[in-house]
């Protein structure tokens, strides 16, 4: 919301020679942020200019360009040639003898655009003639300001080529803007910030003219008839609790609104229209209250407010056709013809042109929440919506019908109907009873009762005394329906007494017990990784409907049961992931399109497991807590989220170098990854081959379970056939891990296993097995048949070739053994190693070589 | 040649002549400081200390003499092999020295050359400041909550006092499930963590909250749809806005420095009442608003301040949907976005970096920030 620091000066007493920063500041200091500033930093000379004469040229970029003289008084060239101003303009929408606005070399513009002489298209030009929005008076970019239609024949006729145009024109005025937080709808009119402004001077006695304080008449009979006929109040709140109606009659709907009321209009940011249009629009800028004007001709009955009809439609005020929705509530001509949705936008029918005569004004108090749904529904947001969904005074709404009229009929001609219609349904709101010491107890300042009292007076409540010192009785005014309890009054205290008053008093827990088991592990399994040489990423969880085919998951694969977004950002990617290899490999993509060749990534986050259709969250009652029962279904709604790690590496995962060639990432190196998480939080893992789990590679991919069989995750290469439909480089490697099911196993104390300090003993076997027989069996039946000495099993070798019988390989383990309670003998240790390759056979069909 | 019965002068042995000695002695003593490596040396003193040196020779002459000469004799041959021994030793020392030194420097390797056979990974700088900001907290007492990120629309609006017509349950900002009656969103806060720990929590509570959050923003400089807030809550009894700003002072000491003060405003928040702004002042220019090269301060804009986020009291809707009585209990909460910080703190320029996952990124900030 902007306002004028002239116009705030109307209605409040602006610190002596305050600017416009020391007003947005003392505003800031009773809550209301600033947003920006306007106007005031344009530096002269802008002088008003003549145009005496133009040459028109077509140029070769295809522009019109006119090279115009122009008589700009006693400067520029005047002073130093003795000849009138050479200006190159690039807007036709003047003719010569135009009055117009020149901004001459030396000039500042707003934004800091330092105005000099300088050639263009071959021709020095000594200056500008200025547009709207190029001198910050509005946004108007098409063509040049002519003074005549800027300001009325009758103002420009009084002007001479050399006036000062800064003056003439207010833009030295400097205008604030603060931001509105929703519940200080009031604030939306230079009226509530000029009352706030009061505020933050320390509301001085006779500090604050209120420009809603005018005679209104009394309401009677003979008014245009207005009938409020809501059917369905939304949530009980009726949707029209106050409709003011008033008629002006023999306007001359062509007259020009007032140069100021058209310059304050510009510097709230809103372009003139015309007299009606621009009034309404002044006085809702005054007092906060929308208007709507009608002309009254296209009226064939009372106005009744009501409910749309199914199916009914209106085409608004900016050409849009609209279906209505049974929650609308609308202004009707007699109950049939739709004038427009009320507090939201007018119909285009009903619109005041330029041969209304006669206007009916409608000042009226709208439900919030009826126009916000309308606004939204409609994606129709106007300064009435705003206005109305935030709250506007309900008892502002005569005022600003009066002060309407009298603008009309002032620069309109015209006469005002005596006829008053005033529908009045409200209600004045509710005391509260409140606690004079809560404000303190709530902000941690001591306030004196005096001092709550007199601040709950300066915001215009009404307080009067209970039968205790304790309690007072608090009415808020009509423009603040936030204020409903104490915390509300509390906020109204503190601000007014300002929050920088509240101390700084670090509050002291009475002991925490640290982070749980699960936080810490978390870090550990992310260190590790880091540690390990992954780099971690945060991938987005948006993944494309067809992103479970391309990783070649199998039908009826719980992957494939994702969720799935009402409105996605993209409709490439509807779907939250199942794993997060499946976002990873993005992040890969990315990554080796730029160029990196070897990338290890990880990441940790959660999946989204619905395991089957979503339940319908409940949405019970907040006034109280909701039963166990109630809360149980609402948690139950929820999808299970279990925390993953997903792996991705591909190009070396060790470089080449000096030292000799690089290592290329390969599914060990997954295989490894994922042990060494495990082994970071202390559980022991198995590894078997897995053959039918995509998006793994069918040979090169590993199951990891804990040791009861619970599943920890996958590792290994990629399917090339995926490789290919994600675009990812050949060889890439993944791995994904189950965290949560890590960090449960993980949470119970490590029991220490006693070690032997005896000498080890080590012998070396080599098997021959057949090829498809896998490592992990092998040893793990050398760790069976070993015997309670073995300490260690080691592949150190892995032989396949020529000299072995085909189908066949060699593998080389050494075993270490050692006793708990003595140095083993040679003879011991054969009889152990026996003992593990017997098994090996039986199990593998290994035979010693 | 000469027998024991003969008389003896000593003169006559030329072996044992005082002069034979000392030349034998000082061509000794020459040829070792001539070896110029071991092997020399060993030579040396093969010819000049082994059994045929010399000096050896003669020693063995001294038997010959009569015992009147014998003493003098044995003295003086004994003195220039122990000289010659000494010499040795010494020389032996040097060269040795000088061996093990050159040796050293013939080992030398060029250290500059590079030798990463694997790059170092890294942690991402938004779990980095998430486990600072964390750490700190839990170091004061607090505990850290966490929630799922697909949540109970219940639970992130109604319980918060955000009703079916706020703004923020309208499709623009707000991922909601299909179908959309199911009463489910990604959560566009860490708020529900709030409303979880308060149902199912006896106060006192002090929790932070961080995660990521959703809302259907497309990804731009300052925009991206996930990103990650921590939000803090603390219900007790006695609380009140002071405490507030206490923990609010802490939270930016913990951020950007001791020394940074901080200023409050009013604002406006569904969840709380009163509700709170904080600036705090910019931990770059130190509140002078004036950047290193002259001009404005590219992190706070010249302002000298910076905004650092929403907080409040909890409001008395909130306590009552979540089972709290506001008549014996109060609370505060507060909340900021990661990203923001990180971008302040660290002067990351935008929020691509943060969320494409270049390895360029992570890895400059290593295991901790
Ligand atoms: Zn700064």
């Amino acid at each position: 919301m902007r306002a004028p620091l002239t116009w705030l000066a109307e209605y409040t007493d602006l610190a002596p020679g305050a600017s416009g920063a020391d007003v947005a500041a003392s505003l800031v200091s009773v809550g209301l942020e600033e947003e920006d500033l306007h106007g005031g930093d344009l530096v002269g000379p802008l002088v008003v200019g003549r145009v005496l004469a133009f040459d028109e040229q077509k140029q070769k970029n295809g522009k019109t360009i006119r090279f115009c003289v122009v008589d700009v008084g006693p400067h520029g060239q005047m002073l130093t040639e003795g000849r009138a101003q050479e200006i190159v303009c690039g807007a036709t929408n003047f003719a010569v003898g135009d009055l117009v606005v020149v901004v001459l070399p030396g000039a500042v513009l707003p934004g800091g655009f330092a105005i000099s002489a300088r050639k263009t298209y071959g021709q020095i030009s000594n200056g500008m003639i200025c547009s709207e929005a190029e001198i910050g008076l509005g946004s108007d970019h098409d063509g040049i300001i002519v003074l005549s239609r800027l300001l009325g024949p009758e103002r420009a006729a009084d002007l001479t080529p050399g006036d000062d145009a800064i003056a003439l024109l207010g833009l030295a005025e400097e205008t604030i803007e603060a931001n509105v937080t929703p519940d200080r709808g009031y604030c939306f009119s230079v009226r509530g910030l000029a009352r706030e402004y009061w505020h933050s001077q320390g509301s001085p006695a006779g500090g604050f003219r209120d420009p809603a304080a005018v005679t209104t008449p009394e309401r009677n009979e003979r008014g245009h008839e207005v009938r409020v006929e809501d059917a369905a109040p939304i949530s009980a709140v009726p949707g029209c609790d106050r409709f003011v109606a008033r008629v002006v009659r023999g306007i001359d709907a062509t007259r020009p609104s007032p140069a100021w009321m058209r310059r304050r209009l510009t510097q709230m940011g809103m372009r003139p229209i015309s007299l009606a249009v621009d009034v309404t629009n002044y006085v809702m800028f005054a007092l906060g209250q929308p208007l709507h004007a009608y002309d009254l001709d296209t009226l064939s009955g009372p106005i009744v407010v009501r409910r749309a009809r199914a199916g009914e439609r209106l085409t608004t005020l900016d050409g849009v056709e609209r279906v209505l929705d049974v929650e609308d509530l609308l202004i009707t001509d007699a109950g049939q013809d739709i004038l427009g949705v009320a507090g939201v936008m007018g119909g285009a029918a009903s619109e005041v042109g330029s041969s209304t005569t006669d206007v009916l004004i409608e000042a009226a108090h709208f439900d919030p929440a009826s126009i916000a749904r309308s606004s939204r529904r409609h994606q129709l947001v106007s300064e009435a919506s705003k206005r109305f969904e935030r709250g506007v005074d309900p008892q502002v709404a005569p005022a600003a019908a009066q002060l309407a009229v009298e603008l009309l009929t002032a620069h309109g001609g015209g006469e005002a109907d005596d006829g008053v219609t005033d529908v009045d349904d409200t209600t004045s709101p509710a005391a509260y009873r409140l606690d004079v010491t809560q404000p303190g107890r709530i902000v941690g300042v001591d306030y004196p009762r005096e001092r709550v009292v007199q601040i709950l007076r300066d915001l215009g409540c009404e307080v009067t005394a209970t039968g205790d010192e304790r309690h007072v009785e608090v009415r808020a005014p009509s423009w603040r329906p936030d204020l409903v309890d104490g915390p509300d009054y509390a906020e109204e205290v503190a601000r007014i007494e300002g929050y920088n008053t509240i101390p700084s008093i670090t509050p002291t827990p009475t002991g925490g017990r640290g982070l749980t088991h699960a936080q810490k592990a978390r870090r550990v399994v992310a260190n590790a990784l880091a540690g390990a040489g992954f780099t971690e990423v945060l991938t987005y969880p948006f993944v494309a409907e067809d992103l479970a085919d391309r990783l070649m998951i199998s039908a009826g694969d719980e992957r494939r049961h994702a969720v799935r977004l009402a409105n996605p950002l993209s409709d490439e990617r509807p779907l939250l992931r199942t794993s997060v290899v499946s976002t990873l490999v993005d992040a890969l993509r990315r990554n080796v399109s730029r160029g990196h060749r070897d990338v290890a990534l990880f990441e940790l986050g959660m999946v989204f497991r619905p395991g089957g259709p979503l339940d319908q969250a409940p949405i019970p009652s907040v006034l109280t807590r909701p039963s166990d029962e109630a809360l149980r279904q609402v948690y139950a709604a929820v999808p299970a989220q279990p925390r993953r790690a997903g792996i991705v590496a591909s190009g070396h995962i060790e470089h080449a170098g000096w030292w000799g060639p690089g290592r290329p990432a390969d599914w060990s190196d997954m295989v490894v990854a994922v042990r060494s998480v495990a082994a970071a939080l202390a559980v022991p893992v198995l590894v078997v081959g897995d053959h039918g789990h995509r998006p793994w590679h069918p040979g090169r991919c590993a199951r990891v379970t804990l040791e009861d069989g619970t599943l920890v995750g996958h590792a290994g290469e990629l399917h090339p056939k995926v490789l290919a439909a994600l675009d990812l480089p050949a060889r890439t490697v993944a791995a994904e891990i189950d965290i949560d099911v890590l960090i449960a196993a993980s949470d119970r104390a490590v029991q220490a296993l006693p070690f032997s300090t005896y000498p080890p003993a080590l012998t070396d076997v080599a098997l021959l097995v057949r090829s498809d027989v896998p490592a992990g069996e092998v040893e793990a039946a050398l760790r069976a048949g070993a015997g309670d000495c073995l300490e260690a099993v080691a592949l150190f070798d892995v032989y396949e070739g020529d000299r072995l019988e085909a189908g066949h390989r060699s593998l080389a383990y050494r075993l270490t053994f050692r006793a708990a309670d003595r140095t083993l003998t040679t003879d011991e240790v054969n009889g152990f190693r026996d003992a593990a390759v017997a098994v090996a056979a039986q199990a593998t069909g290994a035979v010693q070589r | 040649m000469s027998g024991p019965n003969t008389d003896y002068d000593p003169v006559e042995v030329s072996a044992l002549d005082p002069a034979a000695i000392e030349a034998a002695s000082e061509d000794a003593l020459a040829a070792i400081a001539a070896a110029t490596s071991l092997d020399q040396l060993k030579a040396v003193r093969i010819s000049h200390q082994g059994e045929r040196s010399p000096l050896a020779l003669a020693n063995r002459e001294i038997g010959a003499l009569p015992p009147s000469a014998k003493a003098e004799a044995g003295k003086r041959v004994g003195r220039a092999r122990a000289g010659v021994a000494a010499a040795i030793a010494a020389r032996q020392t040097e060269l040795e020295a000088e061996r093990d030194e050159r040796i050293l420097v013939e080992e030398r390797v060029d250290v500059t050359v590079p030798a990463t056979r694997r790059t170092p990974g890294a942690r991402h700088p938004i779990e980095l400041v998430t486990q600072r900001l964390a750490d700190a907290f839990v170091g004061m007492g607090w505990e850290v909550a966490e929630g799922p990120e697909l949540e109970a629309e219940w639970l992130n609006f109604d319980a918060l006092n955000l009703g079916p017509d706020h703004p923020a349950r309208q499709m623009q900002d707000t991922f909601f499930l299909d179908p959309v009656d199911s009463g489910l969103v990604l959560r566009t806060h860490t708020s529900p963590v709030q409303v979880r720990t308060m149902l199912e929590q006896e106060p006192p509570i002090y929790i932070v909250a961080p995660g990521k959050v959703f809302r259907t923003d497309d990804l731009d400089a300052t925009h991206t749809p996930v990103f990650h807030q921590i939000e803090c809550l603390a219900i007790d009894k006695g609380l009140t806005m002071a405490h507030l700003r206490g923990a609010i002072d802490a939270f930016v000491r913990i951020m950007f420095g001791e020394e940074i003060r901080t200023r409050v405003r009013c604002s406006y928040f569904p969840f709380t009442e009163p509700s709170m702004e904080t600036d705090f002042v910019c931990f770059a220019c130190h509140g002078a608003g004036a950047g290193d090269a002259g001009g404005q301060c590219r992190v706070c804009g010249g302002s000298g301040w910076i905004e650092l986020g929403g907080s409040g009291m909890v409001n008395h809707k909130v306590l009552r949907a979540c089972g709290i009585d506001p008549d014996v209990h109060s609370g505060f909460a507060f909340g900021l976005g990661i990203e923001r910080a990180l971008m302040l703190r660290h002067g990351v320029q935008g929020m691509h970096e943060m969320v494409e996952g270049d390895i360029r990124f992570s890895q400059q900030f290593g295991m901790e920030v």
